[in-house]
């Protein structure tokens, strides 16, 4: 992809409380893109869930958010990183339903349906990154 | 951070703020289980309104309180979700159950104070 990704803003992730912060600080940017009211409510949603996932399973990590660009198009970037122990099966850990006993296991399967794009890398003992990004409509 | 919890007649009333933790959550959780014993109360209403995310685990938390409060011997009222929060719910994948909702804390308090066999049905 061919986006221009502008100045971040990093969120340190530790604590619980650090999921308000990160949720609070991705919604004020998404507000000061442009995004409608609806969306806020959507990103700050989606950033809530892996935040408390980086809490719940790797204990710390940082979310990344920027404004992004593409073309004409305007939207909001939210990388998610950790160095905690890696998800072994991906595809298992994004289905509807399923989780390890933490969670209700719709944190990130419910992330993506929130976001416009949402793209997980992740290596057993080395991380896990999630970038997602949604566009202003 | 701990919320005040109002107790009017029979019933508790809980306002959640936006800035509650998960911590927050659950501490609310043991605290209206011991509450709802101790006042005798029938119903618990907690006005969401404030909220502006109802995220997997605030979600997990609320049934949670509902279903302890509900063996407890009191119903729970979830009221004032927010339009963009019950949207973001839907996508998520979220439901509250059996757990009854009203609009604000009026609906939510004639809900709760209505007779036992219709109430929160």
């Amino acid at each position: 992809m061919t986006t221009d990704v502008a100045e971040q803003t990093k969120v340190p992730v530790a604590r619980d409380g650090d999921v308000v912060n990160a949720r609070q600080t991705g919604r004020e940017l998404a507000a000061s893109l442009g995004f409608r009211s609806t969306d806020l409510t959507l990103i700050a949603t989606a950033i809530s869930e892996v935040a408390r996932n980086i809490v719940l399973y790797a204990g710390r990590g940082e979310i990344a958010l920027s404004a992004a660009y593409d073309g004409s198009r305007r939207g909001i970037r939210v990388v998610a990183q950790d160095a905690g122990p890696g998800i072994a099966d991906v595809e298992l850990a994004m289905r509807d339903g399923y989780s390890t006993g933490k969670s209700l296991g719709l944190g990130l399967s419910g992330a993506r349906r929130l976001m416009d794009e949402f793209e997980i890398i992740s290596k057993v003992g080395i991380g896990t990154t999630i970038t997602m990004s949604k566009w202003a409509r | 951070m701990l919320v005040p919890i109002l107790k009017q007649g029979k019933v508790l009333i809980v306002s959640m703020q936006a800035s509650m933790s998960d911590l927050d959550l659950l501490q609310l959780r043991d605290e209206l289980a011991d509450r709802v014993g101790r006042l005798r109360s029938s119903a618990v209403v907690i006005d969401v309104s404030g909220l502006d995310v109802m995220d997997s685990f605030a979600t997990r938390t609320l049934r949670g309180i509902a279903h302890t409060t509900r063996l407890r011997g009191a119903e729970t009222v979830i009221v004032g979700i927010q339009p963009e929060v019950a949207f973001a719910m839907v996508q998520l994948g979220l439901t509250l159950d059996d757990i009854g909702t009203a609009l604000d804390l009026e609906e939510g308090l004639a809900l709760a104070t209505a007779p036992r066999a219709e109430a929160c049905r």
